[in-house]
């Protein structure tokens, strides 16, 4: 069996969330599994989220340089390629960076590349039958991945719950093996912060939440007044703020705000998986959309179809008669 | 500058229910309305207005079969000064690997300094752009919200990452780039348009004219197999309400206040 190394995402000193959702996707692999982390950094940063995810893992392969201090994709790229065995199976988080590392990682290690596996069935030979989904989760599938030469593969945030085991492995300093990586050919500058807007949707307790189905600019209104009506907060999802009709600071979503409300009413909104990411402390899900088969039904609580041009006027009316 | 652009002919998920044919083995696909891949109609304006800044030309490619052809079409309609089909038996069930070793070998066909992709297409992979770059051994950059052109070969780019905070970076052509919605504001394409470019030849090339072996590409190249397709159980579903559009108010508007939901 081949190793299977984890890739450690962390910011300050702390690890992400899916440091320990993926030795649980290990796990899913093979059971017996020795799991590798792998920590690229700098400094007193890095040595905390190497101590800090030591627990959970078999061996912490701590990679320290003033290349990693940002993690630039392309850079840690190569450094991996050099680093791992060419068998290696290389798990990563599925967000941007991982989006940014994994493809080119399994061209450049010859392995084969699963992306956004949301579900782990088991190695059958060289054959790991995974699950996926396509279509924005409106289905699912199931997929056969040869890992015989190798493997990276992406693991959606979330989808492996973090087990309890303790594997408290060493730290090993392997930043000596990195080998040559060249002038990098993408060099970061800076970080710019997210606008500030002029709601702060991260704080309500009750968002009306309005995805395309709004289908105009000019029905926004109706949101809002059901919205004024419940004593709510109007939110969305991101292609209302790629059209530009609401301001980007009330995007829910992992390229938006995480928001904690107590009531969240899905208007119009399919459910993708990152609109959801944004979404944390389990509120008490309204979803309303013409399509009966949307895959927000799967995660909301009560589900209402119907056409939301016609059926948030009628439920603004009657929440203002019932006052 | 010349420009590279793949795009994707996908069901459009806003105008369709996805819904399973009877033996389960492929979504339903008779009626579907196909549209561009939201992604890539943002990387096609994105290339138009670089073109319309410095100069050159954007081509847009697709892997795929004749059925294809009419985003191409609708690409060239928005902007685009060529299309290019690129088609063939052996392309049939090629995985992300065999898609992006068909491109790499049409960008070696062509001289670009630049070529975008979208950030992500139906299957969800977000894979082609990265893989494409690793094959061309150029430097890649995902999630990409801006686009500036610097002197010395060079583009400053912004990556849009958790949060909506913009990672700044500094990348050397020639480079992939997968590009994000939001980037721009594209163009809307009227009858007129598409009608101007309806006779356009449109090449197509084959395995043989991109010196491709049949092996490396097509379901005999691919390591990642899609068996099925299946709507899971995912806990217990949403509670449906039901009734006149009145019952069904009432009975949110009790739980709502049960709730919290009404101020
Ligand atoms: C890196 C990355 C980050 C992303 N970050 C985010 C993010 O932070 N937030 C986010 O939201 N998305 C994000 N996305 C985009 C995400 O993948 C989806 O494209 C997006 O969430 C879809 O938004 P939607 O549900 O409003 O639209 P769609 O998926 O198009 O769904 C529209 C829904 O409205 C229904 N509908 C249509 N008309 C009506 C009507 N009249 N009445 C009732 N229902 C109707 C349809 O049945 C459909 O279910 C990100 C994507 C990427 C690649
Ligand atoms: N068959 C294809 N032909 C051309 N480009 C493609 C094809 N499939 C995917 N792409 C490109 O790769 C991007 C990301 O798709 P994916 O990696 O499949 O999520 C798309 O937005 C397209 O730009």
């Amino acid at each position: 069996m081949a190793q299977i190394f984890a890739t450690i995402v962390h910011k300050a000193g702390v690890p992400d969330d899916s440091a320990v959702e993926l030795v649980t996707a290990a796990r899913k692999i093979d059971a017996g599994a020795t799991v590798t982390a792998l920590v690229f950094g700098s400094g007193d940063d890095l040595a905390a989220a190497c101590t800090a995810v030591a627990p959970a893992y078999n061996e912490v392969w701590k990679v320290d340089g003033d290349a990693f201090a940002y993690p630039n994709a392309e850079v840690i790229r190569k450094a991996m390629t050099n680093l791992l065995p060419s068998d290696a199976i290389v798990l990563v988080p599925h967000d941007t960076f991982g989006m940014d590392l994994s493809p080119g990682l399994a061209i450049k290690m010859d392995s084969a590349f699963a992306s956004d596996v949301v579900g782990i069935e088991g190695l059958d030979g060289g054959t790991l039958n995974i699950v996926r989904q396509e279509f924005g989760g409106a289905v699912s599938t199931h997929v056969q991945c040869d890992i015989s030469q190798g493997a990276v593969i992406n693991v959606r945030a979330g989808s492996f719950a973090p087990e309890e085991t303790q594997a408290n492995g060493q730290v090993v300093d392997k930043s000596g093996d990195v080998g040559d990586l060249g002038a990098a050919r993408r060099k970061f500058l800076e970080l710019v912060a997210a606008e500030v807007g002029d709601v702060d949707i991260t704080k309500e307790e009750v968002l009306v939440s309005i995805g395309r189905g709004i289908e105009d600019e000019d029905n926004i209104e109706i949101a809002q007044e059901l919205a004024e009506a419940m004593g709510a907060v109007v939110s969305c999802s991101r292609p209302i703020v790629d059209a530009k009709w609401l301001e980007k600071s009330r995007q829910v979503g992992t390229s938006g705000q995480t928001v904690k409300p107590k009531v969240y009413l899905a208007c119009g909104i399919s459910g993708s998986f990152q609109h959801l990411g944004g979404l944390k402390g389990n509120p008490f899900i309204v979803a309303i959309n013409k399509n009966p088969k949307a895959p927000i039904f799967q995660v909301a609580d009560v589900g209402i179809v119907a056409d939301i041009l016609d059926f948030l006027p009628d439920l603004t009316e009657k929440i203002q008669e019932s006052k | 500058m010349e420009i590279l652009v793949c795009v994707k002919r996908v069901p459009d998920t806003s105008e369709n229910e996805i819904e399973l044919n009877r033996e389960g083995n492929d979504i339903e696909r008779d009626d579907l309305v196909y549209s561009v891949n939201e992604w890539d109609n943002y990387a096609v304006e994105e290339a138009i207005q670089i073109v319309d800044k410095v100069g050159g030309s954007v081509t847009v490619v697709t892997v795929g079969d004749e059925e294809d052809e009419e985003v191409l079409r609708r690409e060239m309609a928005m902007g685009a000064n060529n299309g290019l089909l690129l088609a063939d038996d052996a392309f049939q069930g090629s995985d992300g690997r065999g898609i992006a070793t068909i491109l790499k070998a049409a960008v070696e066909k062509g001289n670009y300094d630049l070529i975008l992709t979208g950030a992500l297409a139906d299957g969800g992979e977000a894979q082609i752009g990265g893989m494409l770059a690793a094959m061309l051994d150029v430097p890649f950059a995902s999630v990409v919200n801006s686009i500036a052109v610097l002197d010395g070969n060079k583009l400053k780019v912004g990556r849009e990452i958790e949060g909506g905070n913009q990672e700044m970076s500094e990348i050397e052509l020639p480079c992939v780039l997968s590009i994000q919605t939001g980037i721009n504001e594209p163009r809307y394409v009227g009858i007129r348009g598409i009608r101007k470019v309806a006779s356009v030849e449109i090449p197509s090339m084959g395995a043989a004219d991109l010196g491709l072996d049949a092996s490396a590409v097509g379901s005999a190249g691919a390591r990642v197999r899609r068996m099925d397709y299946f709507v899971p159980e995912i806990g217990d579903g949403a509670e449906m309400l039901e009734g006149s559009t009145d019952e069904i108010i009432e009975k949110l508007i009790e739980m709502l206040k049960a709730k919290g939901g009404l101020k």
